[in-house]
């Protein structure tokens, strides 16, 4: 058997093949959650704190249990030797990490408004909810933490226990005398501090739950909408205290999760011990107001951006620091999200010396984890914003800047100043292909004629480049950042009698199109019809080991499983074909779904006949096992290094201070693709996210620490209508640390755009004297940031 | 977001609305489009004890001209509004206003006479009728009776229908002279952060969520009857307005932009 060159030769990867995911999403035939039937389930109502920060001084649920259809309602204390643990949070960045116990219902006191307090079961939903009226709970009000500064002061210590709001301290800092006389001897010195608002991550399926017991052999489903089915049965099994091997957890089709749903939450161990408490069936669907304050938000935090350069603008250093909000509590990998950033606050650029601090807090607000790019866009803002204002500083253009400190492409693989090592990396094409998909010299014309002429609609180009690292993660590099988990992922490809193909992969879609994408890979080197190609996943009995989809691991980690996977079952199909021909399986190649002797193309076998016979069994080599099956467990080397350049042109109308976008260009590398249609798709929703940040996405709270936005119609999450034709290309850099070379897409649109956006704003309203533009950029923020320049058109 | 119980009867005619508002007393509410009363009663905003569902009197449905008066059935989508071949001809604003409302679902099941009853100073419709002019219809226990436009919207979420009250239909003067409607928002979907409709070339101007209800800009109207110029005729747009603050704008954004809005308005129309 021998390996051809190109790893894909088959003509079915790296077309633009339609999802076979989408008949049965777009005519409802895919079931969610809230669609499953489940004869004599009771409901949960979860009463939760209307308070930011609050001592329960009694809670009478004597009305709630006289309502009709209420079974039980419970409270923290009654519940409180339901746990075996508290939560999990499985990411102890430091090893004096603070971490405050946190139950599914809370006792004694709520640290956020959402927090849960007390319980309601019912016989159907709304006597659920009519149960939820009934429950009187004594508040006693505290003074809340809403801002970061205000936790790091201490002012108010929210979790008494610990004595301090602040959970941990990280510092990458390889070489600090370097670090300080890199900014000594500077002649630019750039300082910016910037603020990432909270986001709520809104995916279309809120989350929910539903757990069947089986009360008399101890088994126990869990159905939920997660993107971590595998991650959450070792984590549901510890925290309950249920014997893993008894439990089973079912991700049905999941409506988008956007790193949202990658936890473990109080509603999931709370239906388990409902259900095992009652014997029956007990489900939880959540609102769209109450996912407002109970799933996690993103990004929240403070972060101050320093560049050394010499003359000419060349990087000498980058000294980061981070203020970050965990919100209430720890969830499952809140304080490693500024982690994932920690490395990339130097973006793409050759920097001899890094510094990188990051502070974490808590506040009494709904708790932070994982927001599509976690840590990525971050960095990516911060550095490509610093970058716009040394441009400025130096006086040469937001294109140049960057050109001049790209690392050199000669230089890869590349040693990283904060110790990473990048796989591979071509970023000029890049940029040059976005300018010139945007038009980038005619539009700078257009910007200059229109600030001759006074115009007072005004132009702005922002550029933002990135580089991200994804594919999470190397096991070994994981167990370096005290992650508690590992990296890898399983695969299974199994070519059954008939020759059709059936699929088992550990990572769990919830929209991303993993189906077509894991089939396409199989039948291009099968030489199948992808159509025979059946991709089973989110399902801890029928694929038991995986961990899942986060952090745009899923083609590089679980992909490459696949990948190797069905190499692995074709080495084995070729010893029977070979065995079938007297041949010498060496001599053997695969193409168009034959086997066939190299130089005697007359001596072949189909692999159907070959696939039969394995099942069969008649006639087997000595030693080889019947069926063609063959299961891999990947771990990366490394991580993948995905970039681009993306650049956005708005327009702002002084008069109102409304920002339009007029037009946006990109240019993305993820290595090899599989299939250019989802690239395509990923990168539009992601664009569209990070654009949202930008613009018109922002979790207001107010002084008490209420959310003002916890509906969709004040938390602005953009329509089709918002959308604007983009225009994509891509360049090709493979990645050397998988054998397809591919890298990530998931999170790269939304790392970038941001920036782009916020960068093309600033630059409009530079010539009105406004030099800075916190998010979301709003109409009366930008109007007000006019005025305030002394600039604008009343 | 689960609402309480509530009971439910049908009313497929006016007739049958007013009866069954009349045996039902303050219990009872009227069910048109429900895209407003929908929304409130699964907070638990609103906690009717019976829906009374108009949703199939077709009577109250339609578009007709006489003179130069339209004539329109309180329970016309905003959809059909928009789509109204008649409409485009005969009142050109109003049409146009109806196809800024929400979204395509949301126009398909709202209807004229529900937005004005809901009487959301945020909302489009109540404006533009404003700055058109005419009359209501209502039909009540004690028979029909008009109620002029300018005297319909009393206060926040607040009508001069009493509560036994049907809705019938909305009469406005044919209108054809320079219009145009500025609704400032954020996304294609959203209420007005401010909103200006102007009729008749600057005869009638109103504005959207700049107080309590929707508003006359009667300064405006004055210095446009008066002569002034369009930037000196915007200026006092504002004047004599409470606008609220909310996550959008403050109050004084609000009146900033109502200025900048009503110029814009008063050039689109030809003032
Ligand atoms: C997502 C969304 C977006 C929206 N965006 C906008 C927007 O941008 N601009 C805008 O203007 N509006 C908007 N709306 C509101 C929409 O226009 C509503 O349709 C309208 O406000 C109410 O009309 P309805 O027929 O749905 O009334 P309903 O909700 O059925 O009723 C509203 C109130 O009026 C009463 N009522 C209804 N009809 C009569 C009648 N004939 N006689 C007496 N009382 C009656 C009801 O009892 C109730 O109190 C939006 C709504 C939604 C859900």
């Amino acid at each position: 058997m021998t390996v051809t060159d190109t790893p894909f030769a088959g003509g079915v990867v790296g077309e633009a093949r339609l999802r076979k995911e989408d008949p049965a999403l777009l005519t409802g035939e895919a079931k969610f959650i809230d669609d499953l039937e489940l004869p004599g389930a009771l409901w949960v109502a979860c009463v939760r704190s209307p308070h930011a920060h609050a001592r329960i001084n009694g809670i009478d649920t004597s009305d709630a249990l006289a309502v009709d259809g209420v079974i039980a309602v419970y409270t923290g204390t009654d519940l409180a030797d339901t746990w075996a643990a508290p939560l999990p949070c499985a990411w102890p960045v430091t090893d004096d990490m603070k971490n405050p116990d946190h139950f599914p219902v809370a006792q004694g006191k709520a640290n956020y408004a959402g927090d849960i307090v007390a319980v309601v079961v019912a016989t159907s939903r709304y006597a659920a909810a009519d149960g939820l009226e009934g429950v009187v709970v004594d508040y006693e009000p505290l003074d809340a933490v809403v801002s970061v500064e205000d936790a790091e002061s201490d002012r108010v210590v929210i979790h008494e226990d610990l004595g301090t709001n602040v959970s941990y301290e990280w510092p990458l800092i390889p070489d600090p005398e370097g670090v300080d006389a890199a900014f000594e001897a500077a002649t630019h010195h750039v300082t910016e501090t910037y603020v990432h608002q909270r986001l709520i991550p809104a995916p279309m399926e809120p989350r929910g739950v539903a757990v069947v017991p089986a009360p008399h052999n101890g088994d126990m489903t869990l159905y939920s909408s997660t993107q971590i089915p595998h991650v959450l049965k070792v984590m549901a099994a510890l925290t309950l205290g249920v014997p893993e091997q008894k439990l089973r957890v079912i991700a049905p089709s999941v409506g988008g999760g956007f790193g949202c749903k990658l936890n473990v939450y109080a509603e999931e161990i709370l239906c388990m011990a409902l259900a095992q408490r009652h014997g029956v069936p007990v489900r939880w669907t959540e609102s769209r107001t109450e996912a407002a304050g109970s799933t996690i938000q993103g990004r929240a935090q403070r972060q101050t951006i320093e560049l050394a350069s010499d003359a000419d603008g060349k990087l000498t250093a980058v000294r980061a620091t981070l203020l970050a909000d965990m919100g209430a509590y720890l969830q499952l990998v809140a304080p490693g999200v500024p982690l994932l950033g920690a490395f990339l606050y130097h973006g793409l650029y050759d920097v001899p010396f890094y510094s990188f601090t990051c502070k974490s807090v808590f506040t009494n607000l709904t708790p932070t984890d994982a927001y599509r790019g976690a840590g990525r866009p971050e960095a990516t803002y911060a550095i490509e914003r610093a970058m716009d204002a040394l441009a400025v500083a130096v006086g040469v253009g937001t294109d140049e800047i960057r050109s001049r400190n790209f690392i050199p492409t000669e230089k890869f693989p590349y040693d990283s100043p904060a110790g990473l090592v990048f796989d591979s990396g071509d970023y000029q094409p890049a940029l040059d292909r976005a300018k010139e998909l945007i038009g980038w010299d005619t539009r700078m014309a257009e910007q200059a004629e229109r600030r001759a002429a006074g115009s007072t609609t005004h132009l702005g180009l922002g550029i933002s480049t990135y580089v991200e690292m994804c594919g999470l993660a190397p096991s070994r590099v994981l167990a370096s950042l005290n992650y508690a988990a590992g990296g890898w992922e399983s695969a299974t490809v199994r070519i059954l009698p008939t020759c059709k193909i059936q699929v088992v992969t550990g990572a769990s879609p919830h929209g991303q199109g993993h189906e077509t994408c894991w089939s396409m890979i199989v039948a291009d080197r099968l030489g199948v019809d992808p159509d025979d190609v059946e991709v089973l996943h989110s399902d801890t009995a029928i694929s038991p080991l995986g961990m899942d989809t986060y952090g745009s691991r899923s083609l590089s980690v679980g992909g490459t499983a696949i990948w190797m996977a069905t190499e692995k079952v074709v080495e084995k199909a070729a010893t029977i074909a070979a065995h079938m021909l007297e041949a010498n399986p060496e001599d053997l190649e695969l193409t168009g779904g034959v086997f066939s002797v190299k130089g005697s193309p007359e001596a072949e076998v189909p692999l159907a006949g070959v696939a039969f016979a394995a099942f069969t069994a008649h006639d087997l080599p000595d030693g080889v096992e019947p069926n063609l099956e063959a299961q891999v467990t990947w771990d990366p080397p490394n991580f993948t290094f995905p970039f681009g350049a993306h650049i956005a042109l708005v327009e702002i109308d002084e008069a109102t201070g409304a920002v339009d976008l007029v037009d946006y260009a990109a240019c993305d590398d993820c290595g090899n693709q599989i299939n250019p249609m989802i690239v395509e798709g990923q990168l539009h929703g992601g664009i569209v996210q990070g654009i949202a940040q930008a613009l018109w996405e922002e979790a207001i709270y107010d002084e008490d620490g209420q959310c003002r936005s916890a509906n969709l119609a004040d938390y602005l999450v953009p329509s089709a209508a918002e959308c604007i034709d983009m225009k994509l290309d891509h360049t090709v850099t493979p990645s050397p640390t998988n054998p397809m070379g591919v890298k990530g897409i998931g999170e790269a649109g939304t790392i970038a755009s941001t920036a782009a956006v916020m960068n093309a704003v600033v630059d409009a309203l530079r010539p009105l004297g406004v030099t800075e533009m916190a998010m979301p950029a709003s109409p009366m923020a930008v109007r007000r940031a006019i005025e305030a320049a002394g600039g604008g058109a009343s | 977001m689960i609402p309480a119980a509530v009971g439910y009867v049908r009313a497929d005619s006016t007739e049958e609305a007013v009866a069954a508002l009349r045996e039902h007393g303050d219990e009872a509410k009227l069910l048109a489009g429900g895209q407003s009363l929908i929304p409130l009663m699964r907070l638990r905003l609103a906690r009717p004890g019976l829906l009374v569902d108009m949703g199939r009197a077709d009577d109250l449905r339609g578009i007709s001209v006489d003179g130069d008066t339209v004539s329109i059935g309180a329970l016309t989508s905003h959809s059909d509004l928009e789509h109204s071949a008649e409409l485009a001809e005969v009142c050109p604003l109003l049409a146009h206003v109806a196809s800024q409302i929400g979204d395509p679902a949301v126009r398909h099941r709202g209807t004229l006479g529900g937005s004005l009853v809901h009487a959301d100073p945020a909302s489009d419709l109540p404006a533009a009728v404003l700055a058109l002019g005419g009359t209501l219809v209502a039909t009540g226990p004690d028979g029909s009776r008009e109620i002029e436009v300018s005297d319909f919207f009393t206060g926040f979420l607040e009508s001069a229908l009493a509560a036994d009250e049907v809705l019938i239909a909305v009469r406005i003067p044919i209108s054809t002279g320079g219009w145009s409607y500025q609704k400032f928002n954020r996304r294609a979907q959203d209420w007005a952060i401010v909103g200006v409709a102007v009729a008749e070339s600057g005869a009638g101007v109103s504005l959207v969520n700049m107080g309590s209800t929707p508003l006359r800009a009667s300064a405006v109207e004055a210095a446009v009857a008066g002569g002034a110029g369009v930037s000196d005729a915007a200026s006092v747009a504002a004047d004599g307005t409470e606008p609220p603050s909310d996550n959008n704008a403050d109050a004084s954004y609000r009146e900033h932009l109502a200025r900048v809005l009503t110029e814009r308005a008063l050039v689109d129309a030809g003032a």
